[in-house]
């Protein structure tokens, strides 16, 4: 089973300048009682887009016009700690984001990103400053030169696990990966020797 | 066989490495212990039937229902109805699953149900040197044993399912070294939230932590167990303890512990998984457990949080403080005590032990909740409830007027029903205080069971060594 690549994700972006979005305000936990991964991209950010009533919060920066359509995420420090629900992920991307640019990421919400395409993008504070500021504005992350840039030229690296970057530019899934160790699992499980539970 | 120091952490590591990490790939890493709930496991299962796959080691494998169960009593039946359609159909699809693909499941109505990260230790699962996986966060609490114990998404718990294996980037180390002891009225959650205070909610994301030290070895294995499970607000990978004879008390006798010869051999090799003396760390921090006080978080993560006695800090230049004091409705420069409460929820994966009850039954003892207050006890898993009942616990909570229920996260993640109101503040021994995590708008202070039973018969946040003779 393979996975559409992934090279090149060109789009406007959109600022959440709040550092430590946690992964109960990207999927409130009372969504998490369904049985698929489809739809959730409706209770993205559901408590912060939306009154009680239902009716948009206008002032979210999700709910102003010009974030119509915008497919990369600008958002502070340490994004996606807390819970290990990959709802998070699938609301994301869900919602038609492609990319999420911060200057670290937690470490679940990061594994849980990379296995469904969303790119998270680790930036230093002052190359962050730089996208924050341009919030709106189209980027460029390009995953094969790991950089990501404005159209004004400014250009940042970025880190990626080598696994994980050739997994997403080839299609290729995890678990077929996983499944092709077979071998070395079974060796692993018979082997004499340590006390094993 | 070792021939450098090691860590616990590189010791557990190394011994479960079915294929090392290579330029291209990471390591192809074992799991021995794989516990599953009905709400991030059914797109795993999902993935499962797709592709033709079995479920590679059911006996590794165990399920249970807690996060979306209701902790009201049971009907006639003996079970307790899920009025919700959605959490019924979740709830049903975990039992489908488990049928299917043959593991076992502790469902609704078992005596062995609970919490996962409560029954795993408690039927003796749980055991130094193992690695054990689980999707939620809050699987950090296996380390207290010395196990490697982390949580995972569900695509990685599809590739568990299906291989017994994850492919694990090698985390860095961190040595949490606590001196001292706690002082009395001061305990595991507020020397937790301390650390989470110190390093903050991102200052350990990338390592796995060690407790070391003499305040560490001081604790019981339920204490151990809410200090490990509150690594992942720090943002670590895992937190671990180094097995002793505290933790293997705790696991002789219980169901699926070792027994006989296969006991002394599991000690034998559990006694050798100790960070040797000349091991290194990546990082080392050091925290004094004497000078501790009770603790309590005022913002939106467990990272801002102060003495009991201690003033709100100014938010000036700290933009997160100041949104989240907004959130909360909190003044700085003031201190929180004396400031009225709405509900008091004792419970989760991180407080709801029996330890944790008799420690909130020492102050619920002939007092009574004032009017207008609601006080949720929760217990961890149904074998706590049992004990609890035993010891009579529950008369003691219900004579004080507060609610009694069947076991289950509950309140900490209120997707089962249980919610704080709008606006209403809630002390709770849970591990999470982000914004809307108890209820749309609800504003969380999170403490320990002292606490939290302070201010549940007192309707106010209060200092808990005032009511301890």
């Amino acid at each position: 089973m393979t996975r559409d690549p992934i090279r090149l994700v060109t789009g406007r972006s959109v600022v959440l300048r709040a550092a430590d979005i946690d992964t109960d305000q990207i999927i409130p936990a009372r969504f998490l009682t369904g049985t698929t991964r489809d739809g959730l991209g409706g209770r993205l950010f559901a408590d912060w887009r939306y009154r009680a009533d239902g009716a948009p919060i206008a002032d979210f920066a999700l709910n102003r016009p010009e974030a119509r359509g915008a497919t990369v995420l600008v958002a502070g420090d340490n994004f996606g700690c807390g819970s290990s629900r990959e709802h998070a992920v699938w609301a994301l991307a869900d919602y038609g984001f492609r990319a999420v640019v911060s200057t670290r990421f937690a470490d679940i919400f990061r594994s849980n990103a990379l296995k469904n395409g969303l790119l998270p993008v680790a930036l230093d504070a002052a190359s962050h400053a730089r996208f924050a500021a341009a919030g709106g504005g189209e980027v460029t992350v390009d995953l094969e030169a790991q950089t990501v840039r404005l159209p004004d030229g400014f250009e940042a690296p970025f880190a990626i696990e080598p696994f994980a970057k050739y997994c997403l530019l080839h299609g290729v899934d995890e678990l077929e990966f996983l499944l092709r160790g077979e071998a070395a699992i079974a060796a692993y499980e018979s082997a004499p020797g340590g006390w094993r539970p | 066989m070792t021939t450098r120091p090691h860590t616990l952490f590189t010791k557990v590591w190394d011994a479960h490495v079915v294929r090392p990490a290579t330029a291209e790939a990471p390591a192809l890493f074992y799991v021995d212990l794989h516990l599953i709930h009905e709400v991030t496991s059914p797109q795993a299962f999902t993935v499962l039937r797709e592709r033709g796959l079995r479920v590679r080691r059911p006996e590794r494998t165990l399920a249970t229902m807690d996060h979306s169960t209701p902790t009201t009593p049971p009907g006639s039946d003996g079970l307790v109805p899920v009025a919700d359609p959605e959490r019924r159909r979740q709830i049903g699809r975990l039992a489908e699953n488990c049928a299917e693909f043959g593991i076992r499941l502790y469902p609704m109505g078992s005596e062995r149900r609970g919490i996962v990260h409560v029954i795993a230790p408690e039927l003796g699962l749980t055991q130094p040197g193992m690695t054990v996986a689980c999707g939620d966060s809050h699987t950090s609490t296996h380390g207290a044993f010395g196990a490697l114990a982390f949580g995972i998404g569900t695509s990685e718990v599809a590739h568990v399912l299906a291989t017994q294996c994850l492919l694990q980037e090698r985390p860095k180390t961190l040595a949490v070294e606590v001196s001292g002891r706690l002082a009395p009225g001061v305990t595991a959650k507020d020397l937790i939230l301390g650390v989470i205070g110190q390093i903050g909610t991102s200052g350990a994301t990338g390592y796995v932590i060690e407790y070391r030290g003499p305040a560490i070895r001081a604790l019981s294995m339920e204490q151990r167990m809410t200090v490990c499970n509150m690594s992942i607000e720090a943002g670590a990978r895992a937190g671990m303890i180094a097995p002793d004879d505290t933790t293997f008390e705790y696991i002789a006798g219980r169901p699926f512990a070792p027994q006989g010869a296969a006991w002394d051999r599991a000690v034998a090799h559990w006694r050798t998984l100790p960070t040797d003396d000349d091991a290194t760390f990546d990082r080392a921090v050091h925290f004094d457990a004497s000078a501790l006080e009770p603790m309590i978080t005022y913002g939106t993560n467990p990272g801002m949080v102060i003495p009991i006695r201690g003033a709100v800090p100014d938010p000036a230049g700290r933009p997160a403080v100041d949104k989240a004091l907004r959130y909360m409705g909190i003044e700085p420069g003031r201190p929180l005590m004396g400031r009225p409460v709405d509900v008091v929820f004792i419970g989760s994966c991180t407080n709801a032990r029996l330890s944790d009850l008799r420690q909130a039954a020492q102050v619920f003892r002939g007092r009574h909740v004032p009017a207008g207050v609601r006080v949720l006890i929760v217990p961890g898993s149904q074998q706590v409830k049992r004990e609890a009942e035993a010891e009579g616990l529950d008369r003691i909570f219900l004579d004080a007027g507060a609610e009694w229920r069947e076991s289950g996260c509950s309140m900490c993640i209120a997707m089962n029903g249980d919610l704080v109101p709008p606006g209403a503040y809630a002390v709770s021994t849970s591990n999470r205080n982000f914004e809307g995590r108890q209820g749309p708008l609800a504003r969380t202070l999170l403490v320990s069971p002292l606490t939290a039973a302070a201010a549940a018969v007192t309707g106010r946040i209060t200092d808990p060594r005032e009511l301890l003779a």
